[in-house]
């Protein structure tokens, strides 16, 4: 039963395919590239894709689509083309190609299906580009848009240019306008049309503006007898010159065929070694042979008897360099579009600088901020109380670990870096006020004695951190809404992180003012700070102020471990990162006073920021020569950029 | 001034004959010259225990005796290893080389030979040619010098420009921590010319004496470090003893008042903190050829925090005192954290000392200088029945210096 029903399909099927129209313009360019279609190597394809794109038939895109989609199939016998929908694993729905009329239902036993692979898909969709730029569905053009953006075609200026009139989207337009231009710059075969396009973009910071004409100005270094006349010539170059080292020079001319080549230290030893008689290379012992005034005398040696090539002197080399002209030469494009394209350029470049320096700012202030963050609760610690608390980046560490663990507790993001923060802080606050207690309190006005004692606790802690939640860092993940950055031009721009952060530690220097200014407590604490015996018998308990302000200022170090976690990673050694520069930017700043450290981190970070942009690569330098910087600075200014003068000096 | 210089000093005495014990026990006992009972790399640890001595010794007069808290001086241990291990490296390498030119058919230049080692030295940084600060690396004098002479002059700067604007107390501290850090960063650099992080390696393979063999080599360096460190405690103690030392322990004590004496602070401060990254050199110079690797990470703040640690734990302001300290507490950390000590069973919960050894140093660091101030050394207070004189309740601060407490005694 089931063999009789696939006999009655085959003969059904077998009518459609007569009925395809077999001499249809697009079947027969389609015959014509049968072999490389079937074939469907990505090396040999291109022509037959080509073809059908720039046939200019209406069937064309069809074709594209439905090989791309890999639902084009040819007759086994026959060798047409058509393409068809499967209905189930023996049925095609089948299509003529030319005119897209339904054909009915087929058996696939007849048809074989082309597949084409990835890359050949992906030739096709570059080639369909130029259909998509005109396709009803916005989104499909700025995908084609895209798609030419990154991997432009000479042949997308003629399509692009005939679809700019109809489109209707101003966004799209725009776009098509300006990839108008670039692709003008680029493919234009008219000058005057490629000039005109470049001064178009005089002042542009698009990085696709650059790549467009860098290679126009691009030059190759040429030589010649005396000084070439014409146009296309960019500058004349001096040996021995920065531009243009002696052996570039020269060997500019040995390539020119101007001169000999020179010989290396290595083919001269292989000469002499190639020339070794009995322990002797043209009369002089081998043993002998151990310094180059010694090699060359026996090659010279061996040139007088005429065995090896002779060498330029070093006199014939100078007459040879003076006796010819050597020049920079424009390659990428004519000399007129080629300086037109560097006058662009160069004001392009100043903009860029401009905006590069607009760029450095921001990063600067965004580094201080960091700073200001981690050195706020220092300055609590030691500029108000005085007392060094080498655990505070440790602290800072507590902090970050206190939202990590939050954060495996609460998934939600946002929610967890909410509840981490007042968390962050009771943890530090609490940790403050216990060292305080247990340490501290029996080591003031023995300042270096509490250096090394909260050194010893600094250790314990690192450690035990460590054992707790080993040495790989561990991720604080900021909330969706914090992600991206706030792009102003194509090189300036900060990510939403940073700017938290900036405003983080705006809110902080906003609650140390209010606190220290307007309440008791930090009434109590100036007080306490100034002359401890006064308020003591004002009714202030000090040790109880002291207790306070210290648990303030490790809780403020908590928060910004929240803070700086989200920023970088989670380790056990953050703080000791920081503690260093966190110091830095209390003493620079001057002690005892807000505004010191905040002048003191701004002063810190940008001066990092732009000793790394002296020397990009290198950011280990940029530490370098900025503790440099500072130790050098102190020398001159001891007390800070703020110094506290008279009473509160002493305090 | 009519006793002599011993007879003022009777820890002298008694510290030699212990070092002196001490060496030719483990020289019995050890591989190369005796019983065998001590191994080779026992002897390299114990000979890099009296360097740590040494360096310990420098740091007393600073911290204990003068009153300077440096947390920098394991920088100048390090360079006085990284001048050493230079020479140590280029001779070796230069050896070698020499040895796989000799095969080719024409004898070497020097720049074959030069441009041969610089590629083996530097082939691990990418790069194949010497950095000027080699300069001196083909020379054994010229390195030794560099040995004392570096450290001496790093710290001589560093020390005029701290010290001519008034910079103490804790602000000094963190300042020549930030000078090492500021090393170590620059030394971590592939650029910087002593291979980055990689650092110095086979150090412990003198040149040209392979053929010796590292038993008797280990024993030749304990030895040296034994003698340097007799050498530098006597030293260390004829310039504290005496009116020097009497001014040094005034600065440290009140530096104002002795100022106000007429003395020139500034200078005896610059004397002993020189004098001080000197020894620290020298002792670097012998610690790094039995360690055989030095890098950047050597030169980390922390490293010289232990110091400080040892000198604190083992008692500051007394030499032997810092000796102590650091053979204790080095040797210490080496049992625990080489994974010897017993794991310490607390009902449920296992302690594996690997892990809370640091733990436990932290705090038990923290518990010395709270209550016990005077550190291990104190303990020989007891024997002496010396004791703390009654201050009727006053606290003089925990720099109790020996004459210090002579004054508050009337």
């Amino acid at each position: 039963m089931r063999h009789l029903l696939a006999a009655l399909l085959i003969c059904l099927a077998a009518l459609p395919a007569t009925a395809q129209d077999s001499g249809s313009p697009i079947q027969t360019l389609l015959q014509e590239q049968a072999d490389l279609i079937v074939e469907s190597s990505r090396r040999t394809i291109e022509p037959a894709i080509t073809a059908i794109a720039r046939s200019g038939l209406p069937d064309a895109q069809v074709m594209l689509e439905k090989w791309q989609a890999k639902q084009v199939y040819r007759h086994v016998e026959t060798g047409l083309f058509l393409w068809a929908e499967e209905i189930d694993r023996d049925t095609l729905r089948a299509f003529d190609l030319a005119g897209n009329t339904p054909l009915g239902e087929v058996a696939d036993d007849d048809y074989d299906q082309l597949k084409p692979n990835s890359g050949v898909r992906k030739m096709i969709g570059a080639a369909l580009v130029v259909f998509q730029l005109n396709a009803p569905d916005p989104v499909t053009r700025a995908t084609a848009l895209e798609a030419i953006e990154r991997d432009a075609d000479a042949s997308h200026l003629a399509a692009l240019r005939d679809t700019i009139e109809l489109e209707t989207d101003p966004a799209l337009r725009a776009r098509k306008d300006r990839l108008e231009r670039l692709l003008t710059i680029r493919f234009a075969t008219d000058d005057a049309e490629r000039i005109a396009a470049i001064e178009s973009f005089s002042g542009d910071l698009g990085v696709d503006v650059r790549a467009a004409l860098n290679p126009l100005v691009a030059t190759e270094r040429g030589v010649a007898a005396s000084a070439p006349d014409t146009p296309d010539i960019a500058r004349l170059l001096e040996p021995d010159t920065e531009a243009l080292p002696r052996e570039a020079a020269y060997d500019l001319l040995v390539e020119a065929g101007l001169a000999a080549p020179r010989l290396s230290r290595a083919d001269k030893a292989s000469a002499l070694i190639a020339h070794i008689e009995n322990g002797q290379v043209a009369g002089i012992r081998v043993a002998t042979l151990d310094t180059e005034e010694a090699r060359d005398l026996a090659y010279a040696e061996l040139a007088r008897s005429g065995v090896v090539e002779p060498v330029a002197t070093e006199a014939e080399l100078a007459a040879r360099l003076a006796a010819h002209v050597f020049y920079e030469r424009y390659v990428g494009a004519p000399p007129a579009v080629a300086i037109a394209a560097a006058t662009v350029l160069e004001g392009i470049e100043l903009r860029v600088g401009v905006h590069q320096a607009a760029d450095l700012a921001l990063d600067a202030v965004s580094l201080a901020s960091i700073y200001f963050l981690a050195a706020i609760g220092l300055a609590i610690t030691f500029g108000v109380m005085g007392v060094i608390n080498m655990a505070h980046g440790e602290f800072i560490m507590m902090g970050a670990y206190t939202g990590f663990v939050v954060q495996q507790v609460v998934p939600d993001h946002t929610l967890s870096i909410l509840l981490s923060i007042p968390l962050a802080f009771a943890v530090t606050f609490a940790a403050g006020v216990a060292m305080e207690r247990l340490v501290i309190r029996w080591l003031y006005r023995r300042p270096l004695e509490t250096l090394l004692a909260t050194f010893g606790i600094s250790i314990a802690l690192q450690q035990i951190a460590k054992n707790i939640f080993g040495t790989q860092a561990r991720p604080l993940t900021a909330p969706g809404w914090l992600d991206g950055s706030l792009v102003f031009s194509d090189i300036v721009s900060i990510s939403y992180i940073r700017i938290a952060i900036f405003v983080l530690a705006l809110l902080f220097l906003a609650l140390f003012l209010i606190v220290m200014n307007r309440t008791r407590l930090g009434l109590e604490v100036r007080a306490v700070t100034q002359n401890p015996r006064m308020a003591a018998s004002m009714g202030i308990n000090p040790d109880r102020i002291n207790m306070l302000t210290f648990g303030f200022g490790s809780g403020i170090a908590g928060i910004a471990g929240v803070a700086i976690g989200l920023y970088a990673k989670v380790t056990s050694e953050m703080g000791a990162d920081y503690i260093v520069q966190s110091f830095m930017t209390v003493v620079v700043g001057g002690v005892g006073n807000i505004w010191g450290t905040l002048l003191g981190a701004s002063l810190v970070g940008s001066l990092q920021k732009g000793i790394e942009w002296l020397n990009p690569s290198n950011t280990l330098a940029a530490q370098t020569y900025m503790i440099l910087f500072i130790i050098l600075f102190i020398q001159f200014r001891p007390k800070g950029i703020i110094a506290l003068n008279g009473r509160a000096a002493e305090a | 001034m009519s006793r002599s210089f011993i007879a003022r000093n009777p820890s002298v005495l008694w510290f030699l004959l212990a070092l002196a014990v001490f060496t030719l026990g483990v020289t019995v006992l050890a591989e190369a010259t005796g019983l065998g009972l001590v191994s080779t790399s026992f002897v390299k640890t114990l000979g890099k225990t009296l360097c740590l001595c040494l360096v310990a010794i420098a740091m007393d007069l600073v911290w204990g005796y003068c009153g300077i808290l440096s947390l920098g001086h394991m920088a100048f241990f390090a360079i006085g290893g990284y001048a050493i291990g230079m020479w140590l490296m280029y001779a070796r390498t230069r050896l070698i080389v020499t040895e796989s030119l000799a095969a080719a058919p024409l004898p070497p230049t020097p720049d074959e030979i030069t441009d041969g080692i610089a590629a083996q030295i530097f082939g691990v940084v990418g790069a194949s040619e010497f950095p000027p600060i080699w300069a001196f690396a083909h020379s054994l004098p010229l390195q030794l010098a560099a040995v004392v002479l570096v450290p001496g002059l790093l710290a001589l700067v560093f020390s005029w420009f701290a010290f001519r604007s008034r910079v103490t107390g804790v602000y000094l501290s963190i300042l020549t921590q930030a000078m090492t850090l500021a090393l170590s960063l620059y030394l971590f650099q592939n650029d910087s010319g002593l291979r980055g992080n990689n650092g110095l390696s086979g150090l412990q393979n003198l040149p040209g004496l392979e053929a010796v063999g590292q038993p008797v080599l280990s024993m030749a360096f304990f030895w040296a470090s034994a003698l340097a460190l007799a050498a530098g405690y006597v030293l260390a103690s004829w310039v504290v003893s005496g009116k020097f030392g009497s001014v040094l322990r005034g600065i440290r004590d009140d530096e104002a008042r002795v100022r106000f004496l007429g003395y020139p602070v500034e200078t005896y401060k610059l004397f002993i903190f020189t004098l001080s990254a000197v020894i620290a050199g020298i002792a670097g110079a012998l610690y790094y050829p039995q360690a055989g690797i030095i890098n950047p990470a050597e030169l980390a703040p922390i490293a010289s925090i232990y110091l400080a640690v040892w000198v604190a734990i083992g008692g500051r302001g007394r030499l032997y005192g810092a000796v102590i300290g650091a053979a204790f507490v080095s040797l210490l950390s080496t049992w625990f954290t080489g994974g010897q000590a017993p794991d310490l069973v607390l009902g449920p919960v296992r302690i594996q000392w690997v892990d809370w050894w640091t733990v436990l140093l932290g705090l038990s660091f923290v518990a010395v200088t709270l209550f016990a101030p005077k550190g291990i050394g104190g303990l020989f207070d007891l024997v002496r029945l010396r004791r703390a004189p009654d201050r009727h309740g006053a606290d003089l601060g925990p720099d109790t210096g020996a004459l210090r407490e002579r004054e508050a005694e009337t």
